[in-house]
């Protein structure tokens, strides 16, 4: 091989905490050749974006230090001083971030904030600047960049601010690519939509590129050469495909087997549990048969002819002059110890859908039946008494927790403000529900702040189920776990569904998780059910061409079936923003199978 | 943008109404009677009856309110009680040298506060940061009146630099009017500039750890792009919220500057209002005061919206 781009000796990176250094990432060493693309691939506090960071030496200087050597075209960057290094980032190596949302300067246009790229390291003036800004931005294809130049980011999508991040990070023809993490936030149609674009500019300008992620899948669709870590440390190193299949260390085989994989169900009718494998002897434990557990009597939640809509105001005196048709004429009904999943992506309505059910957001029509309740009937005291059957749990468990609140005070308080019993029992039913979803009931008087991600989403589901409700609704609600703790908490959701009967309305835009854990899928598109049905029947024989769109942009954790291009579109998601008057059109739906609908026009 | 600032002034009109409810209503739920006030050692019934009379003291309250509220509408506020002058001429004697006063300690508090709060930013937790925050608790604690006096004894009386007190209007002798000002506009400053600081300070934190901040130093520009361009323009938006603010406690310091410092100005005509019961200029004196708020708030909406492109493209 040629002199690697990237050579990476010996790497360790410190922090200051408490007056100690502790390393956070300890001894790494690896290249990136010339137009390759090596992938660093861990969950949270493995250390990878601290290496990507350290590589850049865009950590704290006052609260950090790094050791070892870091070559770049044969240049120590650790030895350079601070002044020289400015030189080296943004023109010799370039980073895209994981939030294109917050990673663009919300007050500066995109033209100048990639515009800047050009004076700074290439000294253009500012006309030459404008000129090539415009072929960059069409380089990562925006439609009219000449028009969008002077657009601010507020006035780009998510996937369209991260073309603008990439083409800023293109803009001095670096030949390093960092990419931390830059389609994690994206819907799962633009992700593959980047993915695509960065490997055809990858071969374009020929230049290499180090991806930063936690997604095994888009490990598989985009490296050459991957390094897992694992607490601070690179535990393997080697071609993607070795490590797919030929996974020596325990944590890679641990890391890949809790990796949801799209049709790994075929054949199967029920969800099924995710296998453990211990991340020290590499062990796995498949799971046990799965049992029916969906009842046989009629449904716990029945809802009909759902809509919600937002109103849109404007003008001097703020009249209505559009709505967002967030949710439109829904229908379905879920049946105790059933999982029916509401997949789409952003702005699909399925969060709007769940919230609407609980009446934490008024519907504008339709009925909902939920245990005996009229639920869009009710008032006050009974509201609330119906929220007894049907409780929640959200997506983010760093924020939907009081920090100035014990976890056992958390779990315990719904129980006594619906007054269900003494202080006593509820202290008793909080320390019953913690040991259910495997903490201990000795963890009753910490503070939120003192458990991992796992634990508290462990926690809001302890609280969740307080008030033994039936129906829970989980709003994305393993989303933001690391892939093993997901596999943990999906089985987790499994066991008390089949020891409690619970019905579940599952709301993600992660299919791979949804194919497992569900009996029937419902897919949104636009505020609407464009498909409904068993999940087997859904996943096997997708009929809507959203549905088939949805599934083809998942990426698949497998090397081998690589290179099945999509072809680069830049569609986007559009929005279900309508005009005063705007009458939806009536809807029909097909029967493909017993109890699988599609809507065809 | 017009839309919106029509918006905002539709909104002050309801604002100024109850205030101006709320101001009439309160000097007549005041103990105390002008007409006593007024005719000082005479106490003949029949001279007290006719002062009523003129003042229209004896009319129903509503109608007593609508005849002032007509009156501010066009301009006349009334005729002070005391000395029998316009209330509007007043107040456009004395307010253009509060407003001297007050640009002046703006000016000073913008200087000193809006730096000191960058500088604090950048050299977080070091010494300079300390030594910063320091100085400015110091300025928030001690009172104006006290700084003010001590920098008489020491700046006048002992040093004989600047004049202790008096006024001279700008437009006559400039370099009079400013060492006049110095002092009253710095201790009336020092407190604002402190507040200032802390709270740009702040708001700097808040964007140095953005994420476009990353971006901007993964770019490799330098420092000085990424604190005063990149970083000061998003943290201004905060703080220029709070300048407006602070106007309010700008008016408050007033008072009690000019006092100490002998300026005639606005807050020494509302004070000796207040103690002669001259409730036409009380009145006059707070509406004036409400107005210049609103404007001052309505200000810095609309430069928030100009800083802001996100809220400028939603107008």
């Amino acid at each position: 091989m040629s002199t690697p781009v990237l050579s990476v000796k010996n790497l360790t990176t410190s922090f200051r905490v408490d007056g100690q250094w502790k390393s956070v990432v300890r001894d790494i060493s690896f290249d990136v050749g010339a137009g390759e693309t090596v992938a660093i691939v861990g969950e949270s506090g493995s250390g990878k974006s601290v290496t990507s960071l350290s590589i850049m030496r865009l950590l704290a200087a006052n609260s950090s230090r790094i050791d070892g050597k870091i070559f770049l075209n044969g240049r120590d960057l650790v030895a350079l001083s601070e002044k020289e290094m400015r030189s080296v980032r943004g023109n010799e190596m370039a980073m895209i971030f994981q939030e294109p949302m917050t990673s663009l300067n919300p007050i500066f246009t995109i033209g100048r904030q990639i515009s800047e790229v050009l004076t700074r390291h290439k000294g253009m003036t500012a006309a030459e600047a404008r000129d090539e800004t415009i072929r960059l931005l069409e380089k990562v294809r925006i439609p009219n960049a000449k028009g969008r130049f002077d657009e601010y980011p507020h006035q780009f999508s998510g996937g369209m601010r991260q073309r603008v991040m990439i083409a800023m990070a293109l803009a001095s023809k670096p030949k390093l690519l960092i990419a931390d993490e830059p389609t994690t936030a994206l819907d799962v149609t633009i992700q593959g939509q980047i993915l695509d674009l960065i490997k055809v500019l990858q071969e374009e300008e020929g230049m290499s590129v180090l991806f930063i992620t936690h997604d095994m899948g888009v490990v598989a669709e985009i490296s050459d050469r991957t390094i897992v870590m694992f607490r601070g440390e690179a535990v393997e190193t080697g071609k993607t495909d070795d490590i797919f299949h030929r996974g020596q260390h325990a944590y890679t085989r641990a890391l890949l087997s809790a990796v949801p994989k799209l049709g790994s169900m075929e054949g199967r009718k029920l969800p099924l549990r995710f296998p453990i494998v211990d991340v020290k002897t590499g062990i796995s434990t498949e799971p046990s048969e799965e049992k029916d557990t969906v009842s046989k009597k009629g449904p716990i939640l029945e809802v009909k002819n759902l809509v919600t809509r937002f109103a849109i105001r404007s003008g001097l005196f703020s009249r209505q002059t559009g709505a967002i048709h967030a949710v439109e004429n829904v229908s379905f009904d879920l049946r105790e110890g059933e999982t029916l999943s509401l997949v789409g992506e952003s702005g699909c309505g399925k969060s709007t859908t769940g919230r609407s059910i609980m009446r934490l957001i008024e519907p504008t029509s339709g009925q909902i039946q939920l245990d005996g309740y009229n639920v869009r009937d009710l008032r006050g005291s009974d509201l609330r008494r119906m929220r007894k059957s049907i409780q929640m749990i959200f997506q983010d468990p760093f924020s939907s927790l009081n920090p100035r609140m014990t976890v056992g005070a958390a779990v315990a308080e719904p129980f006594i403000k619906h007054q269900m019993g003494s202080k006593r029992q509820a202290q008793e039913k909080a320390a019953d529900l913690l040991e259910r979803v495997g903490l201990s009931s000795a963890m009753m008087n910490r503070y939120p702040h003192e458990f991992s991600g796992g634990q508290r989403q462990r926690i809001a589901i302890a609280r969740a189920l307080s008030l033994d409700p039936k129906v829970i609704v989980a709003d994305e609600s393993v989303s933001a776990l690391d892939v093993s703790i997901k596999a943990q908490v999906c089985n987790l959701l499994l066991d008390l569904q089949e020891s409690l009967n619970l019905a579940f309305l599952f709301i993600s835009h992660d299919m791979a998780v949804v194919e497992r854990v569900s009996h029937r899928v419902a897919v949104m598109y636009l505020g609407e059910i464009v498909e409904i049905g068993p999940r087997a029947s859904v996943f096997e024989n997708p009929q809507h061409p959203y549905t088939k769109k949805l599934m083809a942009a998942v990426p698949v954790p497998d090397p081998a079936r690589r290179g099945i291009r999509r072809g680069i579109s830049n569609d986007e998601l559009k929005s279900p923003v309508r005009p005063n008057g705007y009458q939806p059109p009536q809807r029909e739906y097909r029967e493909v199978s017993s109890g699988h609908f599609v809507q065809v026009a | 943008m017009p839309v919106y600032i029509g918006k905002r002034l539709l909104v002050a009109i309801p604002t100024l109404l109850i205030i101006s409810i709320f101001v009439f209503s309160l000097q007549k739920l005041l103990p105390g009677d002008p007409v006593l006030a007024m005719a000082g050692e005479e106490r003949d019934p029949a001279v007290l009856e006719l002062l009523r009379e003129k003042y229209h003291l004896n009319d129903p309250i509503p109608l007593q309110y609508v005849r002032w509220l007509g009156g501010v509408m066009t301009g006349d506020l009334g005729i002070s009680l005391r000395t029998n002058q316009p209330v509007t001429q007043l107040i456009a004697e004395k307010l253009p040298v509060t407003i001297q006063l007050a640009v002046m300690a703006m000016i000073f508090a913008f200087v000193i506060g809006i730096p000191a709060g960058i500088i604090a930013a950048v050299k977080k937790n070091t010494v300079i940061d300390y030594v910063a925050s320091i100085l400015a608790l110091s300025g928030l604690s001690v009172p104006n009146f006290w700084l003010g006096i001590m920098l008489i004894l020491l700046v006048s009386v002992k040093l004989g630099w600047l004049p202790a007190s008096g006024y001279e209007s700008i437009f006559v002798d400039p370099v009079r009017s400013l060492q006049t000002m110095v002092m009253p506009a710095f201790v009336l400053g020092n407190a604002l500039a402190a507040t200032l600081m802390r709270h740009t300070r702040s708001a700097m934190l808040g964007v140095l750890s953005a994420d476009y901040i990353r971006t901007a130093r993964a770019k490799g520009l330098s420092p000085k792009d990424v604190v005063l361009s990149h970083s000061f323009r998003n943290a201004l938006l905060p703080v220029v919220t709070l300048s407006a603010l602070l106007f309010g406690e700008l008016l408050a310091g007033a008072v009690l500057t000019e006092q100490i410092f002998t300026i005639p100005g606005f807050g020494k005509l509302i004070v000796d209002a207040v103690f002669n019961r001259d409730y036409a200029v009380v009145q006059g004196v707070v509406m004036c005061t409400a107005l210049g708020f609103i404007l001052m708030n309505l200000i810095a909406d609309i430069l928030y919206v100009l800083l802001n492109p996100r809220l400028r493209a939603s107008l």
